[in-house]
């Protein structure tokens, strides 16, 4: 069984913020609330980066996510005002949403978790080796011809249509 | 160390949440905040299966940073839609979008 220590601890705060956050983006009404519950989510999410020993990843989430798409949703919700606090949040189907969403939870317990559980799952409880991939690799591995560099420029072209994408959209035409 | 599936079973509860608020909120912003709550549960996943099951092969990270970059994409593409869309009609409301109804 789970022995009582830091990093249990600290999953189950990070896991707390997880989890609550995304209960509390889905249930708020006001939505600048909304979005600061995400924050309180995807920060529960970089923790389980750093305990997960994926250093740069919590940090491309802090800085990614909360930094710039986080303060983006804010500034859209300030930009259509008048609609942050509507007195309908949900639409007609919701109880149908709540059931889909139930079953999915079902679904991914039987599927993806049941065969990991436990001592007699597919793989153990411990990672198959402590040796890990530092930040250092990664690097390597995005700009190695053999590895991940084409996949790398489609991202960074994939951004830049974007970037210009949402900027033709967004202008105001007159 | 915490078992593997401690860390699927919190990322499998943020992606139904994600969905229910996809599937029932009004809000196009909500929507859209629900769909980054997908995206970051769907992170968790490669960043736990590849810290347990191949932590000397970069698949697992890489692959994250490229969700990292189609969230990112997303996220500015999705909200200059938004605010496009309140724009023309004064609203944000997912159902006053009709136009292309039949």
């Amino acid at each position: 069984m789970l022995e009582l220590n830091a990093q249990t601890i600290a999953f189950f705060i990070f896991a707390l913020f997880a989890l609550g956050g995304a209960l509390g983006v889905v249930t708020s009404r006001n939505l600048i609330h909304g979005a600061l519950y995400l924050i309180v989510s995807l920060f529960g999410g970089a923790g389980f980066f750093v305990l997960l020993s994926a250093p740069f990843m919590a940090v491309v989430q802090v800085l990614v996510y909360i930094g710039a798409i986080a303060i983006l949703i804010i500034f859209a919700v300030m930009l259509t005002r008048g609609m942050t606090q509507m007195s309908e949040i949900l639409n007609r189907q919701w109880w149908m949403s709540a059931i889909v969403g139930v079953l999915l939870f079902v679904m991914l317990g039987l599927g993806v978790i049941l065969p990991v559980w436990g001592e007699n799952g597919i793989n153990p409880n411990r990672p198959v080796s402590d040796n890990v991939a530092t930040t250092e690799d990664l690097g390597v591995a995005l700009v190695d011809g053999n590895q991940y560099v084409l996949p790398f420029q489609v991202a960074s072209l994939l951004l830049t249509g974007a970037m210009i994408g949402a900027i033709v959209l967004a202008r105001d035409t007159e | 160390m915490i078992p593997l599936w401690m860390y699927l079973l919190v990322a499998a509860g943020m992606f139904s949440i994600g969905v229910y608020g996809v599937l029932a909120r009004r809000n196009a912003v909500a929507i859209l905040m629900s769909v980054e709550l997908m995206l970051s549960a769907v992170n968790i996943n490669l960043i736990a299966f590849w810290r347990y099951m191949a932590p000397e092969n970069m698949a697992g990270q890489a692959f994250a940073a490229f969700v990292f970059v189609v969230a990112a994409a997303e996220a500015a593409v999705g909200l200059a839609i938004i605010i496009s869309v309140y724009r023309s009609r004064r609203s944000v409301v997912v159902e006053d979008v009709n136009l292309l109804k039949g």
